[in-house]
């Protein structure tokens, strides 16, 4: 009997995926987005405003991540230059999107006329932390129906996001929704994180988060480019 | 479920660093797991069982050490223990932290024949 020292990370298989991705994203100087939240949160609606607003600046494409169903591909696939609709049920590796099927979405999209790639993870707050895709950017979105509660019960998927998105605002005089409670404790693991409050409903605040976003393409762009890219 | 994909990962790294090591029988993998990831030993052991089956890792035991959460205050750098979901600074009370322990998912050693 012997001991066989090993010190590997278990995720570092994902991880090398996830580095090819963003390499081949990088490439084409495409932009990619995962936004992760739990179901119902509003990913469809926030990719579908934001390509409405965006898409005289921008050419987008979307990756629908669902456990089962073409809905939300059928809902984007008129108003996105390309749509690839990833079924995880069917999938041994893993209920959320990993690194490798995004590899393979990306071999079937038109890397070179696309500018900004929204990934719609499957909704879930826990497994999604887990796995980064390759994305240049992680946007979590909670909706005000599911309470303020969130970031302290899923505190990973806070911890590591760039933007945190505050949706469905229009029924804030309904609801017991602290915003100031919300982002504090968002913030509290997470010093660097932008909050974005907004209505995919009524378009409240969506030119807040365009704006954003439409700025992060374009830094990333002008930084690839500066390195000869 | 998804510690379907990771206990693959498990049962392909021990197996490979076992062959590396010319052993034939793997009898127990240590597996370093933090108290944030969001990973349960338990649905890793079902798992497990099912996909080290006819591979030299069948019937290994799994070991896990728990890694604690640890925190630093951002304000204060002091390092402490988070108690449950209170995210709290015990010197000076600030909300505002860094995760400095308990999201590791690690292969320590294996141990064979």
């Amino acid at each position: 009997m012997r001991k066989i020292e090993v010190i590997q990370n278990i995720l570092e298989a994902n991880e090398a995926i996830a580095s090819q991705n963003q390499r081949l994203l990088d490439e084409h100087k495409v932009f990619a987005v995962n936004i992760m939240s739990s179901p119902g949160a509003g990913k469809t609606s926030l990719i579908l405003q934001t390509i409405a607003k965006l898409k005289n600046k921008l050419r987008i494409a979307v990756v629908e991540g669902d456990v089962a169903s073409t809905l939300d591909a059928e809902r984007v696939k008129n108003e996105a230059v390309a749509v690839v609709q990833i079924t995880t049920r069917n999938m041994s590796e893993n209920c959320a999107l990993i690194a490798n099927m995004i590899s393979h979405a990306l071999e079937s999209l038109p890397l070179e006329d696309i500018d900004l790639l929204l990934i719609e993870n499957v909704g879930n707050l826990i497994c999604p932390s887990e796995f980064i895709l390759g994305e240049h950017r992680r946007v979590v979105i909670s909706s005000l129906p599911e309470g303020d509660d969130k970031p302290t019960k899923y505190p990973m998927i806070f911890a590591d996001a760039d933007a945190v998105i505050i949706n469905k605002l229009d029924l804030l005089p309904y609801l017991d929704f602290d915003i100031l409670a919300f982002r504090h404790a968002a913030e509290g693991l997470n010093a660097k994180v932008k909050f974005f409050e907004l209505s995919c409903k009524t378009g409240m605040g969506i030119e807040n988060w365009c704006s954003w976003l439409l700025n992060e393409v374009e830094t990333n762009a002008r930084k690839i480019i500066s390195k000869g890219g | 479920m998804h510690e379907l994909g990771i206990t693959e990962s498990i049962v392909n790294i021990a197996v490979d660093k076992a062959k590396e090591a010319q052993a034939s029988k793997i009898t127990k993998i240590n597996l370093v797991v933090g108290e944030l990831s969001g990973f349960v030993p338990d649905c890793i052991e079902f798992y497990f069982d099912f996909l080290s089956k006819d591979s030299i890792a069948e019937g290994a035991t799994l070991h896990f050490e728990l890694t604690p959460a640890q925190f630093r205050c951002r304000s204060c750098s002091t390092v402490f223990r988070p108690q449950d979901t209170i995210w709290t600074c015990p010197k000076c009370q600030s909300q505002s932290v860094e995760i400095t322990k308990g999201r590791e998912l690690y292969i320590e050693s294996i141990e064979a024949k």
